[in-house]
């Protein structure tokens, strides 16, 4: 479809407030956990305490003998009713897969692993029976971090894996960059973490399942950002359902950061409950179970190689990293760190030699997956520090050594040397404007005058890009994917004019509610209160493959968009007909069919929608109906761009950091709502400053988590972070109608390489050049400490 | 999470209290605020069959001005601390300190007493009641007896309570003219809490320090007074340098633990500085 959007349209491009939060703010929304059915009983959970044990017995009789507790189930029952282990959505060749039971059959492999369920009339009861279940262990020596999974001698997490290696993955030509290595004037070395992080949605994970013996249907609600996922795996492959006696439903979502793309198994076993006790079973987890059964993101042990020529030009970069997965695969974790990580490293840079080395491990740890960026973020990060330290090496400051080497904007669809083609660029205008919203050179002179008086403070770029609108079904397929991933979009104009719009992109904080209806309200000249957007409910969407990836505008929102070409096409074919006019002689605008060169021959699209369902008067080889379905499967991702620059202060004497301006500057394409495309963007810059600065998850050698509440793990707090100051270029996507590029995920990705190289700048007086994340004070005092001991 | 069942009381004086807390004896727990109690027992950490409800016992929250004493009931609202114009007046290192104690929904709910009577040792009152020399009045079968702030936090997550007997008044002693005091925090990101937290009350007369008492929270066990920081600092000049040679002694005969959230030079360290900050500070204020 040709059809693009005007730039200065009045719908698109304009930021009404969001339709969906009058009930939100008011706490009308309906979640998971506010939905009751008659005769529900709660399930409890039993959970291993060792992350490395042989289950010897289960002893149920104690729970069994509570008052309102009706059942305790284990995985023996789950595996001999049938149920399947929870398959990984994304395979590589050679992969190890571990053996994912909603319940542990034999052997736990992570603190939290569910071990059996009670079932009980009051969710107190459930928590009573659970603590009454007596499990024996036999307990084995546990690993938690990668690196020492991987070691020989190391402790076996799943029999099946020898040494722990799910799977060990390459990209880009190694022969060529090691020669360009080789030949290179200067070669900068790193080794850094990307530490693990726990996303923490204010809405915990939930479910509620509920058998209708008579239809021999079952429902699911859940906390899902791809209901119609979760539908096909939990029916096709774990419990047997078949599709169409399955609904799932997920109703408002509080927020997901990747989290809740996942088949976690408490649903699994909520839904299969139910449906073996013939009662509704709800199921909604408590903060500490969060902890340590939501899927963590990010932990990655990394070395890296970036060799330069004598002008300062990246000639080669080399990449080898070890990527924890926990204790097993969940739907996306073999993607994480290949495919949306390695595919990433050549940044906004034309870097001509590119390899990197993907070792997965398994530890007895909690499942690692898909978390805010995902794999993006440690590419960044890894690209943008190493920048840092090379400019530091070669003595070049480190806007300039990023202006050298940016691809030019002459060199679109740019290939990559790690097989991603970016659709379209231009990364100096992002850089200059970021550079001049902060006053740099001026910044940098006040830089060196506040040093000479004890102060110190630092510049940290991050320029990022992201391959998002994930992405083309025939090219995930060839690497790996075990679904397509395009979107649905269904506009649905009723006889009135008034429209129903589904779409199989899910709103868990985005505002699709309303950014979908400015699409198509902008297009058909009504108001947004005329569209209504239903999403998250298999029984009325046609299909979907969800929310994640910064995928919805760019291809959700592409699939409505193309939706409603198809009805004002219809709608134009009718209005001709009802004017006696050639099709081609009438135009549609502001809601209104007219014929050219006379304006007053014309019709109201309402009246339009109203003949279309009359069927009185329409073209005689025509349908009756206004309603139009779209599959949009892209031919590309999409690539957002940008540069963000944070400015530190760190107190030398306690080595507290204070963030005292975030500045960013983005290309998200066009942009639909300014308004909402700025929340998400200062919302994602604090989860990446708070990895920087605060959060990560730590375990002890027994693979117990140590950073298992709010008393102990760090999340970002408004007082902790200033006004963010934002800009835009504009530089619209080739891909998709709308021209948008994604932007959920943006913020994440850029900030935390920003804040990091801002401490890093703040702290180079003192020699120190690199520390790993979270920079606490304890870290950044230590460092310093030993540095003026000439450590 | 859901705690284990339990029955709720509510009192509505002191005697009913006590007769609550001597019927139940140690299967119960006195209730106020509530927001060091109910967590733990929605983690199961606690299991208390009775919760005895004082926060709405009459005459138990407020705030009178005393001649030379602030008289506050122990179900104060950390809130109207803050707020109170008697002791943003006649003590303000309480204010000041009490303002840092969570989130404004903690210190709606939290009380005075509460926080006090659990002896966490990385709350922020006790050192601010060492540093202003604050008495507590507690209640019991025999009637009321006063404890100094000194003798209150003997050890971790215990304070001088006896068992059967209510934390009922802090009595703050008001500072006069030439006494300054200061509230220096260092919270913990994730909860908080102080990492260290170090109050300062000094007096000066002359350009000369006459009195100081220094509380310390967050680096050790229990709260607890620097007092070779004090001796620095009596009779001598009111200096950057005082400050400085008085800082100095912030860690003297201090055992720091050394963990993953940092060494034990990293924790003497912030010892120093914090003092050293809050004496600076206090010495601005102590002007007559």
């Amino acid at each position: 479809m040709a059809t693009t959007v005007a730039p200065r349209a009045p719908l698109i491009g304009s930021s009404p407030k969001r339709k969906e939060d009058a009930r939100f703010i008011t706490g009308k929304g309906r979640y998971t956990d506010d939905i009751n059915l008659p005769g529900q009983l709660y399930a409890g959970f039993v959970r291993s305490p060792h992350a490395n044990a042989t289950i010897t017995s289960i002893d149920s009789s104690a729970a069994l003998a509570i008052p309102g507790v009706h059942a305790v189930l284990t995985g023996e029952d789950m595996k001999a009713a049938g149920v399947n282990p929870i398959p990984p959505g994304w395979l590589h060749p050679g992969i190890k897969i571990s053996e994912f039971r909603p319940l542990a059959v034999g052997r736990v492999s992570h603190v939290g692993n569910a071990v059996a369920v009670v079932l009980a009339d009051a969710p107190n009861i459930a928590r009573d029976a659970a603590d009454a279940v007596v499990v024996e262990y036999e307990d084995h020596p546990a690993v938690a971090e990668a690196i020492d999974a991987i070691k020989p001698g190391a402790p076996q997490v799943h029999e099946g894996a020898p040494g722990n290696v799910v799977f060990n993955w390459a990209l880009g030509d190694a022969d060529v960059t090691d020669a360009a290595i080789k030949g290179a004037t200067t070669v900068v070395t790193q080794h850094l973490t990307n530490q693990r992080l726990i996303a923490n949605a204010i809405e915990p994970r939930a479910s509620l399942a509920s058998y209708d013996a008579a239809a021999d249907e079952l429902t699911l609600y859940v906390t899902s950002q791809n209901p119609h996922v979760h539908r096909l795996i939990m029916g096709a492959f774990i419990l047997g359902l078949p599709e169409h006696k399955f609904r799932v439903i997920a109703p408002d979502v509080g927020g997901g950061f990747g989290s809740k793309i996942f088949i976690y198994p408490e649903e699994c076993v909520v839904a299969w409950a139910a449906k073996t006790l013939g009662k509704p079973v709800k199921w909604t987890a408590t903060r500490s179970e969060s902890f340590l059964t939501d899927a963590h993101g990010r932990d990655h042990d990394t070395n890296v190689e970036m060799a330069f020529d004598d002008a300062g030009k990246i000639v080669a970069l080399r990449v080898k990293t070890v990527a924890n997965l926990g204790a097993y695969l969940t739907l996306f974790a073999p993607a994480v760190p290949t495919y949306l990580y390695g595919t990433l490293l050549s940044g906004q840079y034309n870097i001509p030699a590119i390899h990197v080395e993907v070792t997965a491990a398994y530890t007895n740890t909690t499942p690692v997956d898909a978390y805010r960026g995902a794999g993006r973020p440690e590419a960044t990060y890894l690209l943008e520090r190493t920048m840092d330290v090379a400019a530091r090496q070669l003595g070049i400051d480190p806007a300039e050594l990023r202006r050298r080497n940016l691809i030019s904007k002459d060199a679109f669809p740019f290939q990559t040397a790690v097989a991603l083609q970016y659709d379209s660029g231009n990364y100096e205008p992002a850089l200059d404007r970021a550079l001049e919203m902060v006053n740099y050179p001026q910044l940098r002179a006040e830089q060196a005058v506040g040093r000479t008086k004890g102060k110190y403070m630092g510049i940290g770029l991050s320029s990022y890009i992201e391959a998002c609108g994930l992405a083309p079904s025939h090219i995930v397929g060839s690497l790996g994917a075990q679904a397509g991933l395009y979107e649905s979009g269904v506009v649905r104009v009723h006889p009135t004019g008034k429209v129903t719009v589904l779409t199989g992109s899910h709103s868990h904080g985005q505002g699709h509610e309303t950014t979908f209806a400015q699409i198509v309200a902008h297009e058909l000249g009504c108001s947004i209160d005329d569209v209504e957007v239903v999403h998250g409910d298999t029984g009325r969407v046609p299909f979907g493959m969800g929310t994640y990836g910064s995928r919805s505008g760019a291809v959700g929102g592409a699939a409505l968009f193309n939706s409603v070409q198809k009805v004002k096409e219809k709608g134009r074919q009718i209005a001709a007909h009802l004017l006696e006019a050639a099709p081609e002689d009438v135009d549609f605008a502001d809601g209104t069919y007219f014929v050219k060169g006379s304006l007053s021959k014309s019709k109201g699209f309402g009246e339009v929608a109203l003949a279309a369902y009359l069927a009185h008067n329409i073209p005689a080889d025509m349908e009756p109906g206004l309603e139009a379905t779209t599959f949009f499967n892209p031919s590309n991702f999409v690539f957002p761009f940008g540069t963000h620059i944070a400015v530190v202060e760190v107190d030398i004497e306690t080595g507290q950091v204070r963030v005292v301006r975030y500045v960013a500057v983005d290309d998200f394409g066009n942009v639909i709502n300014p308004m909402i495309v700025d929340g998400q963007l200062h919302g994602g810059i604090a989860q990446g400053a708070a990895q920087a600065l605060w959060e990560g998850a730590q375990y002890d050698s027994n693979g117990q988590l140590l950073t298992g509440s709010m008393m102990n793990y760090a999340l970002p707090r408004a007082e902790f972070l200033p006004m963010f100051e934002t800009d835009r270029t504009v530089t619209p996507s080739p891909v998709n109608p709308l021209g948008v590029k994604g932007a959920g995920e943006a913020g994440t990705i850029a900030s935390t390489a920003a804040v990091a190289n801002a401490v890093m700048d703040a702290l180079s007086p003192f020699g120190i050049t690199h520390l790993d994340m979270p920079l606490t004070p304890a870290r950044i005092w230590s460092a310093v400490n030993d540095a003026k001991a000439g450590n | 999470m859901y705690p284990a069942s339990f029955e709720y009381h509510r009192a509505l004086s002191v005697p009913e209290a006590l007769a609550l807390l001597e019927l139940y004896g140690d299967e119960a727990k006195v209730l106020a605020g509530g927001h060091s109690l109910i967590p733990v027992m929605k983690l199961r950490f606690a299991s208390p069959a009775h919760l005895i409800d004082i926060a709405r016992i009459p005459g138990l929250a407020g705030i009178t001005d005393g001649e030379s004493t602030i008289h506050i009931g122990a179900a104060t609202r950390h809130a109207d601390v803050v707020s109170s114009a008697v002791v943003q007046a006649k003590a303000p290192l309480l204010s000041e300190a009490a303002a840092h104690i969570g989130d404004p929904l903690i210190r709606n709910m939290g009380t005075i007493g509460g926080s006090l009577a659990h002896a966490d040792p990385g709350a922020d009152l006790p050192a601010v009641m060492l540093a202003l020399g604050a008495t507590m009045v507690v209640t019991g079968k025999g009637g009321p007896r006063t404890i100094t702030a000194d003798d209150f936090f003997p050890d971790v997550f215990t304070s001088a309570l006896q068992q059967g007997e209510l934390l009922t008044e802090i009595r703050v002693p008001v500072q006069g003219a030439g006494s300054g005091g200061a509230y220096e925090k260092n919270p913990d990101p994730a909860s908080g809490y102080a990492i260290v937290g170090i109050a300062v009350q000094l007096s000066q007369a002359g350009g000369v320090i006459t009195a100081a008492r220094v509380g310390m929270t967050g680096l050790g066990p229990k709260a607890m007074r620097l007092l070779a920081v004090e001796s620095a600092l009596t009779g001598q000049g009111a200096s950057a340098a005082t400050a400085d040679a008085a800082a100095a002694r912030a860690a003297d005969g201090m055992v720091f633990i050394d963990d993953s959230r940092g060494t034990a030079a990293y924790r003497a360290n912030l010892a120093r500085v914090h003092v050293r900050r809050a004496i600076t500070r206090a010495l601005a204020r102590a002007v007559v």
